[in-house]
C-alpha cells in the first residue's frame, strides 16, 4: 500500500497570492494513498526541506508530491533531501503550480481548481513511480574549445592551468578572432594586438594546448564526459610541420589581387598568406579560389622558393577523431551584412564603411599603416559622420530586435581617436540611445562629448547620398532641436549590428543545444546558470551567447572554464537513470526500436525463454545499453507491443496523468 | 451549431523537457496569460507522446490535446520531433476516421525562448477548441462528470 506526502509551498505570496495552497493541501489530501498534506511559506528552505524530511521518516512515506516552482528549478533539492533520509530520489514528483498556474492566472478560483488538478495528477504519477538507481559512466579528460577568439583562448588558458589537456578548433587560418581586427579597446585604449598576441602565444606553447587551425567540426556523438568529436581539417596545402612561417613565400606569390579578409577587404593579398604578422600557428595557407597553380596547374613559385618544402598541392581535407568530456563553444559574432541597407549606400559608396572596416583603416598594420585616409582618393577625411544602430533594435525584418551592446562604446572610442589624432576632423555621431553601463563606460563616453568636442545628435540618419565632388551628403534629422540637417561628409561609419557566426547554428544541432530566435546560443538559466547549456557537458562563452564586448566575453570564458574543469575533476558522472528498458518477454524482435534510436544504444541479443510446454527456445529480443540511451523515449512508442517503456515516464505514469487531467 | 459560452475545455499540453516546457515556464516568469483550461504534462521528447496516450486522453473526456516540441532542427535528441511530426500526420488521418475534429489536435513547436508564443498559441489553441464545443465523440461515458 503506497504512503503518499504532498506537500505544497507559499513561495512567500508567489503562490500562495494567487492559489489557495490551503484548499489545495486539503483537497489532495482526500486523493488515495495519501497520508500527510502540509502547506509551507518556502519549502525549499532549509527548514521546508526539514519538514519534508521528518514527514518522510514519520509516515514511513513511499512517495512525495511537492507543489511548487518548476521541476527545472528545485526538482534536484527535493531529490536530494528525499535521498538524504532513505527514500530513493525518483520517487519525488513536482506539481508545477507556479510557473504554470499562480503566475499566469489571476482569478484565484480558478487558479486553485487548476492547482488541485496538476496537483492529482502528480500524486496518480507518484503511485506508479519506481525507485531508480543511476549508474556511473566515466569522463574523459580532455576538454574541446570551438572558436578561437579571445573567448576561446581565455577558456582553453584556464583549462589547461588547471592541468586538463583543451584542443582548439578555429576555422580561420589562425586563432585570434575579431580582437585580433581591432585596433584600440575600450575604455583604457590600449592597443587589443598588444593585449592579445601575448596570450595567442601563449596558447601555442602550452604543452596541453593543441591548436587545429583551419579547423571544423564536422561531427558530435556521445553525451557528457564522453564526447567523440570529428574534426576536418580543411586541407590549407602547406605541411604545418614543416611551414616555419618564413613569409618568402607571399612575397614571392605572383597572385597579388585577393580581397584581404583580416583587412575586411581593403586592400589586396597574395593567394598564398598568412592572415597577420602575429598570426597562431603562424603558417601559410593557400586560398585554392586564387592559386595558379591548384587553379590552372601553372606556376608553382611558392613550392620554388620555400626552403624547407613545406608547400603540398595535393594536400586532402583530413578527418580525424578525438573523445572529450566537455565542449565549449566560444564561435563567437559577425557584424551584418549590410546589403538591405540601401539609405546608407554602403554597397554604391567606397567612403561608407563599416565600424570594423575603420578599426583596420585606423590600425597600424591596416591598408594605410594606421594613417586614416578615405578608401577611395586616399585624402584625409575632415568631417566623419557616425551612425549608430544599423541593424540593431529594429522591428523590421531587416535588422535585428536587440541592441548589439557594443556599438556605443566602439564609437566613443573611433571619435575620440579620431579626435586626438587629427584635432581637425569635425566628427559627428548620430544615435537613438547611447548606452554606457559598465566600469568606466559612461565616464568615458562623457569624456568624448565634453573633452573632444564630438558632435552628438539624437536622430536617425534618413538618407546616405555619395555626391560628384566626393562628398557625402548626410540627411538626419535632430530630434531634439526638431531640425532636419543635411551634412556634407567625406566619411561615413555605420555601426552595424551584430549577430552569431553562421557556423553557430548548424552545430548547435549537431551539440543538440538550444538556441533562441536570432541564433545566440540559450544558457540553461539566465540568471543562475549563465555560462551551461541546457545540454550537459556543453558550455558558452563569450559573444556566441548574446553580444559582449571584451571584459565580459573574457569573463565568460573564465567562467566557462571553471564550469568545464568542474566536470573534467570528476573520475565519472551520474547517469540519467530515465532510461529506456524492454519487457523481453513481450519483444518480439522486430527492430522498429532500434531504427528510431538516435544514440544507436539499442541492440539484439539471443536469449533463452522456458515455453509453457517447458521445452526452451532461444529468441531475439531487444536489449537497451543504459550508458549509451538518453532517454528520449522515440522507441516507446515505436514498439507495436508495448514491450519498450522509459523508467520515470512510463506508459502507465503518463496515462495516470492524463487520467487525472482530464477527470 | 450553438456555441455554448460557459463551456469550460479541457485541454491536455504535452511538453517536451527541453525546449516547449522551458518555455511554459518563461511564459509564467513573464507573466504572460492564457486559460486555465489548459493543464501540462512533462515528457521527455515530443516524440515520448504516443498516440495511445492522444487518443486516451479524448477518451477520458479532454476536449482538445496540444503537443508542443522543439523546433525542427533544433531537437534535445536530434530527431525525436521529426518522429512525433510523422506520427501526429498519421494520427491525423485516424482521427478523421474516428469523427474527431482535426482542430482538437494540434501540434506546436515552441523553444525554450518563445514565451510569448507558448502564451499566444495556448489562448489560440483554448479559443478554437471552445468553438468547436464538448468532445463528445469518443468521450468514454463512464467518465463524464455527474
Amino acid at each position: 500500500m503506497q504512503r503518499i506526502g504532498v506537500f505544497v509551498c507559499h513561495c512567500g505570496t508567489n503562490i500562495a497570492a494567487t492559489v489557495d495552497v490551503k484548499a489545495v493541501a486539503e483537497a489532495l489530501g482526500h486523493e488515495p494513498g495519501v497520508v500527510i498534506s502540509q502547506d509551507y511559506q518556502y519549502m525549499c528552505s532549509e527548514s521546508g526541506q526539514n519538514l519534508v524530511k521528518d514527514a518522510i521518516k514519520e509516515h514511513n512515506l513511499t512517495g512525495i508530491v511537492i507543489c511548487s516552482c518548476s521541476p527545472r528549478m528545485h526538482e534536484n533539492t527535493f531529490r536530494k533531501a528525499a535521498a538524504s533520509v532513505g527514500l530513493n530520489p525518483y520517487l519525488v514528483e513536482i506539481a508545477n503550480i507556479r510557473e504554470q498556474c499562480s503566475w499566469i492566472h489571476k482569478e484565484i478560483a480558478t487558479a486553485t481548481e487548476k492547482a488541485i488538478i496538476l496537483g492529482k495528477a502528480a500524486v496518480a504519477k507518484v503511485h506508479l513511480n519506481a525507485p531508480l538507481t543511476a549508474g556511473e559512466s566515466p569522463v574523459v579528460k580532455r576538454a574541446l574549445v570551438i572558436g578561437g577568439g579571445i573567448a576561446g583562448i581565455q577558456t582553453a588558458l584556464d583549462i589547461a592551468e588547471a592541468g586538463f589537456d583543451v584542443d582548439i578548433v578555429e576555422k580561420e587560418p589562425t586563432i585570434g578572432g575579431k580582437m585580433a581586427q581591432i585596433d584600440k579597446t575600450f575604455p583604457t585604449l590600449d592597443c587589443a594586438a598588444c593585449i592579445l598576441t601575448p596570450k595567442m602565444v601563449e596558447c601555442s606553447q602550452n604543452e596541453k594546448i593543441h591548436i587545429h587551425s583551419f579547423s571544423e567540426v564536422s561531427d558530435v556523438k556521445g553525451f557528457v564526459g564522453n564526447f567523440t568529436v570529428t574534426i576536418k581539417k580543411k586541407a590549407r596545402f602547406v605541411d604545418e610541420t614543416k611551414c616555419t612561417g618564413c613569409g618568402l613565400c607571399t612575397e614571392k606569390c605572383p597572385m597579388k589581387k585577393v580581397p584581404n579578409e583580416f583587412n575586411m577587404g581593403l586592400d589586396n593579398r597574395t593567394a598564398i598568406y598568412i592572415p597577420f604578422a602575429q598570426a597562431v600557428p603562424k603558417v601559410a595557407t593557400i586560398d585554392p579560389n586564387h592559386c595558379m597553380m591548384l587553379k590552372t596547374g601553372k606556376c608553382g613559385v611558392c613550392s620554388k622558393v620555400c626552403s624547407v618544402g613545406a608547400i603540398d598541392y595535393k594536400q586532402q581535407d583530413q578527418f580525424i577523431e578525438e573523445k572529450y568530456g566537455a565542449i565549449v563553444v566560444a564561435t563567437g559574432f559577425n557584424p551584418i551584412k549590410l546589403d538591405k541597407y540601401d539609405e546608407f549606400a554602403y554597397n554604391q559608396c567606397a567612403d561608407v564603411v563599416t565600424s570594423l572596416e575603420l578599426e583596420r583603416l585606423m590600425n597600424a598594420a591596416g591598408p594605410n599603416g594606421g594613417t586614416l585616409l578615405r578608401p577611395s582618393d586616399k585624402t584625409h577625411p575632415h568631417k566623419i559622420v557616425f551612425v549608430q544602430c544599423v541593424g540593431s533594435r529594429c522591428d523590421d525584418s531587416k535588422g535585428k530586435p536587440y541592441c548589439s551592446k557594443i556599438c556605443c562604446m566602439y564609437t566613443a572610442k573611433h571619435a575620440m581617436l579620431i579626435r586626438e589624432k587629427y584635432p581637425d576632423t569635425e566628427v559627428y555621431v548620430f544615435y537613438i540611445d547611447v548606452r554606457t553601463p559598465g566600469k568606466n563606460f559612461d565616464e568615458f563616453y562623457r569624456r568624448a562629448v565634453e573633452q573632444y568636442n564630438v558632435h552628438y545628435i539624437k536622430g536617425m540618419v534618413g538618407k546616405v547620398t555619395p555626391k560628384s565632388d566626393g562628398k557625402i551628403d548626410v540627411q538626419a534629422s535632430d530630434l531634439l532641436s526638431n531640425e532636419q540637417l543635411h551634412i556634407d561628409a567625406d566619411l561615413v561609419v555605420l555601426a552595424a549590428a551584430i549577430e552569431p557566426d553562421k557556423t553557430a547554428r548548424p552545430l548547435a544541432t549537431m551539440l543538440t543545444t538550444q538556441m533562441d530566435t536570432n541564433d545566440f546560443f540559450t544558457e540553461a538559466h539566465p540568471k543562475l546558470r549563465p555560462v551551461e547549456s541546457a545540454t550537459a557537458g556543453i558550455f558558452l562563452s563569450g559573444a556566441c551567447q548574446g553580444p559582449k564586448d571584451i571584459p565580459e566575453t573574457v569573463a565568460q570564458g573564465s567562467a566557462a572554464a571553471a564550469k568545464a574543469i568542474g566536470l573534467l575533476c570528476k573520475n565519472s558522472i551520474t547517469c540519467n537513470p530515465c532510461v529506456a528498458h524492454s519487457d523481453e518477454l513481450m519483444c518480439n524482435g522486430c527492430s522498429s526500436c532500434e531504427k528510431v534510436c538516435p544514440y544507436g544504444a539499442i541492440t539484439y541479443i539471443d536469449k533463452e525463454f522456458r515455453m509453457p510446454d517447458r521445452t526452451t527456445a532461444i529468441r531475439r529480443v531487444a536489449s537497451v545499453n543504459p550508458a549509451v540511451c538518453q532517454g528520449c523515449g522515440a522507441c516507446t512508442v515505436a514498439c507495436p507491443s508495448g514491450a519498450m517503456d522509459l523508467n520515470g515516464f512510463s506508459n502507465s505514469q503518463i496515462m495516470a496523468e492524463v487520467d487525472a487531467i482530464c477527470k | 451549431m450553438q456555441v455554448n459560452n460557459n463551456f469550460e475545455p479541457v485541454i491536455v499540453a504535452f511538453c517536451c523537457n527541453w525546449c516547449s516546457y522551458a518555455g511554459a515556464d518563461l511564459s509564467g516568469t513573464n507573466r504572460l496569460n492564457y486559460p486555465t483550461n489548459v493543464k501540462i504534462i512533462r515528457v521527455p521528447c515530443s516524440c515520448r507522446v504516443n498516440p495511445m496516450f492522444i487518443l486516451r486522453a479524448f477518451q477520458k473526456g479532454a476536449d482538445g490535446v496540444i503537443i508542443c516540441g522543439c523546433h525542427p532542427g533544433d531537437c534535445h535528441y536530434t530527431s525525436g520531433n521529426y518522429f512525433t511530426r510523422r506520427r501526429i500526420t498519421l494520427l491525423y488521418s485516424m482521427l478523421d476516421f474516428l469523427g474527431i475534429e482535426r482542430n482538437r489536435t494540434r501540434l506546436e513547436w515552441v523553444s525554450a525562448a518563445e514565451g510569448a508564443k507558448f502564451a499566444a498559441t495556448m489562448q489560440q489553441f483554448t479559443e478554437d477548441v471552445r468553438k468547436l464545443g464538448p468532445n463528445r465523440r469518443l468521450e468514454d461515458l463512464r467518465c463524464r462528470k455527474q
